[in-house]
């Protein structure tokens, strides 16, 4: 990557990259105005999460936590929308995942070093069943994957309901399921912490026992892999190879030998391992259990805007996943910080994509400045 | 000709020039049609007819020159005011919304309601019925299109101008997807249009159909006005050679070659379009190694269809097709490509040839991205692919001369370039070229076929599939003549006559 | 005897309550799909609905100015969802899933300024009456919780909603107007060279859907509950959706597949009251299953609008 200057400015001009940071720009503008607007100045808003967010090593702990759902389930997005495939079923990928997860992590016994692997595994493979079954039914039936995955999203959260109710896995009448085992657990020093020595040094070491206070986990780092993972086999591998040609123009792809149906299903069995990760992970790292849900919890569909603002890409989506946690609990902090709602970020966010679809009035914009 | 009306010109198009760009489609064009009289408008495809009638139709604007329609002076900038003024056109590609009615396609736009804009149905069903009586255009008033021939929607055509009331159509190759028996019921309700003093405009290359339906004939060859002609006068051979022109075009110099074994063997096939016409209807064919084998027809007579079952695309409802004596029918286009070295210069190069967002490199690899030169154990090979992208763009002169430029950014010549680079190297026993020069400048266009003949001279087999007959000449050893999805004529290329194939690729005997 | 009768009429009552949000939701759906353009903003605009149908009856203790706000406030973003994907040709999917975090985000933004930085209004104190209320009770026509009173005495959102439903079906089928957009919906070129004004029909539709969200958000809030609460739509908007596909795009098949989706909200409701917890999520989950079903089997890709999601650029670009 020895990108020259004029190769920079070219990128951001004319490609996507440009597009994302104006749209990005245009998005923290409206949440501005809609700020200005509620008697809010922006300024110490948005200097509040700024220092909501970096002021302490504990925050930068949170959002990484917050971030680390967010990067997989927009890298299940962005693997599919890269083979011309819209994963609204990130969500209902996430919930299997989840679910599987909590499953195995609480039933099967196992050293720590093959039970963390077999619940991420079993995880993903709920997850690309769950993803499959959409790509299938669309190569197979040409039923439209959006609404294929609406169903399976629901589908996913009474199924996820329905297991608490068992009684060998949900604790009657709390609807949560049994924490799951400690050698399921992918926590750092999550035993050690309670610990008296573990105690003591929260308290005399100040940045990394601060950093101690959040529930730190692995997942991040599964996330970089993922994302690195995603990077390399759509860049690197014939089968990324496939399933870009695909996504870009599927008539050339045919045209080339390539079986567009089987590059439908095997894209959405991926993205949806990728979701039901990100579910694991959450279980593993963060909650160590499942409960019931009134309602989607929602890390897809913010899935969905990490992979628009984050173009598609690997590191685009760590990016803005990083972005989009920051941004979540970051902005809970503005309101008690100035008493400006935290929903602003989610208009932030929504203005951000609502640019990004239109690439033809952001081009407006740019030429009627130009004359 | 009893019915035209010579005191009253219903149409006077005058100088008329339209450029896209630098492109000039139009170039002083005059037009003069009657009332009652039955105009066509002859040139082959791109010669620039169905510009000139969408300028007369409002769907484009003219760079420069006049229109009178009845004798009155029109700016017409919008479909509206051409239809104000009695002028109605009959699109090639039917503009019928599918899961509508008749009655409701007719009256789409102008419905006739009963108070607080409900809809008159029986009122309208009505008007279409007495409509059609009137003109002899039999239609059921409330079948659904989707339900019905193509030669009753093309009568729902005519009749939503009619209704509009319409005295000047204009019709885009009203024949071109119609059966014999329905091109005869069209000549029929053409005469009774004529007779109640409407005029017509038909856009055509199928010279016994003008022969046929037409008073007058225009001729336009590359966008210029060549000659307008009484239809009576004139013979369909005159009227080829009118259409095809005199220019001298350069032959591609080649030496004389005997062909070799047989490559390519097609018997009896049949294939059907999207819509589910049979559009290959029992085509025999046989091609061998060392010759070019041309095709020459006319837009619309099956040879897209041929070429995707060809090459996979496109599956065929009975018939066998062998590569050198192995059935490939209705085979992967992988299988095809890669098993039985079958390449194909794919007629739409944007649609298929290219992935327009992949750089050169990966654009050379589409069909061998997991050969051993490209991969090793399902990861990609970046040096080899971007050596050998460097070593095609040196060998076939493709620019730029840098291999992660994205296809789209290169120009037409250059992307064929890329697309005949990549086929070639490919090492076919079996080279399908489908419009290779479409749209392609001079330089370009003898490049390509340059590149055929180099291809022909490594013993080869080529088929070339064109709509430009001059290209077909000169190209190929053989010209084998398609019709409505059969081969009329298989000519020697040196002893065929522009006249007797323009004839043939016109449906008629020669 | 009368008991079960009396549980039916739990059942239908309930069915007609939870159906009611989603049939509106579900016409908005058929009215923009119709004209071609996908709106998966639904959700946000009923979101956005419910809280200004709730913050508005909350204010002006009028919950018919209360529902009219919810139509108008679901019809702005309608009107952000036509400007993005009418005139500046955008991704109509991503404008729509931009409209969610926006129609979401912007409600719970102004709850928070209104009612004391809650995500929740205050309950209304005058909810959407119950018009045939007077006939229910002691000593009236019919007993008070007996069949007909558990059945009939419904909030006037639920007559509204039928009623709604045969209009869009009346304009859609047998006026001038219904008949433009479908043809929009089909074949816009065709349309545009017959003289329709595509633009404008689009534009027209894609607001309508909104005002139709904003209605059902607020059917929700201001009915069905008595106010809004950050939880109360949760993916509400996206049932009403596949109820629309489910329906076949078809103002009637809409309202059956509502009813069957709040069918199983009503048995849901219904069980869980008699202490059998088991099915209910099983119960919840079937309307989905079988609407996957019926797409794999029947729909296909064949009775959507032709048009649908594809962008119309008219005109001479010489």
């Amino acid at each position: 990557m020895n990108l020259t200057g004029s190769k920079m400015k070219k990128l951001l001009l004319t490609g996507s990259f440009g597009l994302t940071l104006i749209s990005i720009l245009l998005g923290f503008l409206v949440g501005a105005i809609v700020l200005l607007i509620a008697g809010f100045n922006p300024l110490e808003a948005y200097w509040a999460i700024i220092k909501g967010v970096l002021s302490k090593p504990k925050y930068v702990s949170y959002v990484i936590i917050y971030a680390t759902p967010l990067i997989i389930t927009g890298l299940s997005v962005a693997f599919a929308l890269r083979t011309g495939l819209f994963n609204i079923g990130a969500e209902g990928q996430f919930i299997v995942g989840a679910m599987a997860a909590a499953i195995a992590g609480y039933f099967i016994q196992l050293p720590i070093l093959l039970h963390v692997p077999l619940c991420i595994f079993l995880a993903m493979s709920a997850g690309a069943v769950w993803g499959g079954i959409a790509g299938h039914i669309k190569a197979r039936f040409g039923v439209h994957e959006v609404i294929s995955t609406i169903m399976l999203n629901w589908i996913a959260l009474y199924l996820s309901n329905w297991s608490l109710t068992l009684q060998m896995f949900g604790k009657q009448g709390t609807g949560k399921s049994h924490m799951i085992q400690e050698t399921a657990r992918i926590d750092l020093f999550g035993q050690w912490k309670i610990t008296e020595a573990g105690i003591e040094f929260i308290r005399s070491h100040k940045v990394l026992g601060d950093i101690l206070k959040s529930p730190v986990n692995l997942g991040i780092i599964f996330a970089l892999l993922f994302a690195f993972l995603m990077w390399y086999i759509l860049n690197k591998t014939t089968l990324g190879y496939e399933l870009r040609a695909v996504g870009f123009n599927p008539d050339a792809a045919e045209y080339g030998g390539i079986n567009v149906k089987k590059s439908i299903i095997t894209s959405m069995s991926i993205a949806g391992s990728l979701a039901g990760a990100a579910g694991a992970l959450q279980v593993m790292g963060v909650s160590h259990k499942i409960a019931k849900l009134a309602i989607m919890e929602g890390y897809g569909f913010d899935g969905i805007a990490v992979a628009l603002i984050g173009n598609n890409t690997g590191p685009g989506s760590v990016f803005a996943g990083l972005l989009f946690g920051a941004l979540k609990y970051g902005g809970a902090k503005i309101q008690d910080a100035v008493g400006a709602p935290t929903e602003v970020i989610n208009i932030v966010v929504g203005t951000i994509i609502l640019f990004i679809a239109m690439p033809k009035l952001i081009q407006v914009i740019f030429k009627s400045r130009k004359g | 000709m009893a019915a035209i009306d010579f005191s009253h010109i219903a149409v006077e198009m005058s100088g008329i020039t339209k450029k896209f760009g630098d492109f000039v489609a139009n170039e002083e064009i005059n037009l003069t049609v009657h009332r009652g009289e039955v105009h066509a408008l002859l040139g082959e495809n791109g010669a620039g007819k169905t510009t000139l009638m969408n300028v007369l139709y409002g769907l484009l604007k003219p760079s420069t020159g006049t229109i009178k329609i009845n004798g009155k002076s029109l700016n017409i900038f919008d479909p509206n005011i051409a239809i104000k003024n009695g002028i109605g056109m009959v699109h090639q590609h039917f503009m019928l919304v599918e899961s509508f009615s008749v009655t409701e396609n007719i009256v789409l736009g102008n419905e006739s309601t009963k108070s607080f804009g409900i809809l008159d149905t029986e009122r309208a069903e009505e008007e279409v019925v007495h409509l059609s009586e009137q003109y002899g255009l039999t239609v059921d008033a409330k079948a659904l299109i989707q339900d019905l021939s193509v030669g009753s929607q093309q009568r729902v055509e005519i009749l939503k101008t009619l209704y509009r009331g319409a005295n000047i159509l204009i019709l885009d190759e009203p024949t071109a997807v119609l059966t014999p028996q329905e091109i005869r019921e069209l000549v029929a309700i053409i005469s009774n249009l004529t007779k109640a003093g409407k005029s017509i405009i038909i856009i055509t290359h199928k010279l016994n159909e003008i022969k046929q339906m037409a008073d007058f004939c225009t001729i336009i060859r590359r966008g210029r006005h060549v000659d307008t002609v009484k239809v009576s006068e004139v013979t369909e051979e005159e009227l080829a050679a009118k259409m095809v022109g005199r220019e001298v075009s350069f032959k591609v110099a080649k030496e004389k070659q005997n062909p070799g074994e047989k490559i390519l063997d097609i018997r009896e096939l049949y294939v059907e379009d999207s819509r589910g016409v049979m559009v290959v209807n029992g085509l025999n064919l046989q091609l061998h190694k060392g010759e070019i084998l041309g095709i020459a027809g006319v837009d619309g007579n099956g040879q897209t269809q041929l070429i995707e079952t060809l090459t996979g695309l496109r599956k065929a409802k009975s018939g066998r097709i062998e590569v050198l004596g192995k059935n490939i029918t209705n085979l992967s286009p992988g299988k095809i490509i890669n098993k039985h070295k079958v390449s194909h210069i794919p007629e739409d190069r944007q649609k298929r040839g290219l992935v327009f967002e992949f750089d050169i490199a990966e654009n050379m690899i589409l069909e061998s991205y997991f050969k051993p030169a490209f991969s090793k154990r399902f990861t990609l090979l970046r040096q080899n692919i971007y050596k050998n992208a460097a070593t095609l763009i040196e060998k076939f002169d493709i620019r730029p001369q840098d291999a992660t430029v994205q296809a789209k950014s290169l120009s037409g010549g250059n992307q064929q370039k890329m697309i005949i680079a990549r086929e070639v190297s490919n090492e076919p026993e079996l080279l399908v070229a489908a419009q290779p020069t479409r749209g392609l400048d001079v330089g370009a266009i003898e490049y390509v076929h340059q590149a055929l003949v180099a291809q022909r001279n490594e013993g080869k087999a080529v088929l070339l599939v064109s709509f430009e007959l001059d290209e077909v000449m000169n190209v190929s050893d053989r010209i084998a003549v398609i019709f409505e999805g059969k081969i009329v004529g298989v000519l020697d290329a040196d002893d065929a006559d522009e006249k007797e194939i323009g004839l043939l690729m016109a449906g008629g005997t020669a | 005897m009368e008991l079960i009768i009396q549980d039916l009429g739990f059942i239908i009552g309930t069915t007609l309550m939870y159906s009611t949000p989603l049939i509106f939701t579900s016409l908005g759906g058929v009215i923009t799909e119709r004209s071609g353009v996908i709106n998966i903003g639904l959700e946000g605009m009923m979101y956005f609905g419910a809280f200004a149908g709730a913050a508005v009856a909350y204010f002006s203790q009028n919950p018919w100015l209360g529902l009219l706000c919810a139509a108008l406030g679901g019809a702005f973003w309608g009107l952000v969802h036509a400007i993005a994907c009418v005139s500046f040709s955008a991704e109509q999917i991503v404008s729509g899933i931009a409209l969610n975090f926006l129609g979401a985000g912007s409600a719970l933004f102004i709850s928070r300024l209104l009612f004391d930085g809650a995500t929740q209004t205050l309950t209304v104190a005058r909810k959407i009456p119950q018009p045939l209320d007077f006939l229910f009770g002691e000593g009236k026509m019919f007993p008070s919780s007996g069949f007909m009173d558990l059945v009939f005495n419904r909030f006037a959102t639920v007559y509204l909603a039928f009623f709604l439903v045969f209009v869009v079906w009346f304009v859609l089928y047998k006026t001038k107007l219904g008949m433009r957009v479908r043809a929009v919906g089909e074949n816009p070129e065709a349309a545009n060279t017959l003289g329709i004004n595509v633009t404008r029909i689009r534009y027209g539709a894609v607001i309508m859907s909104g005002f139709f969200a904003g209605l059902g958000g607020a059917a929700m809030s201001i009915a069905v509950v008595s106010r809004f609460s950050n939880t109360l739509i949760s993916g509400h908007g996206f049932i009403a959706l596949a109820a629309m596909i489910f329906g076949k795009w078809k103002p009637q098949g809409a309202l059956v597949a509502c009813l069957l989706f709040g069918a199983a909200k009503g048995f849901e409701i219904f069980l869980g009251s008699k202490g059998v917890p088991v099915a209910g999520d099983i119960l919840a989950m079937l309307p989905y299953v079988l609407t996957l079903i019926i797409l794999v089997g029947f729909v296909g890709k064949t009775t959507a609008p032709a048009a649908i999601g594809k962008i119309f650029d008219k005109g001479d670009h010489s």
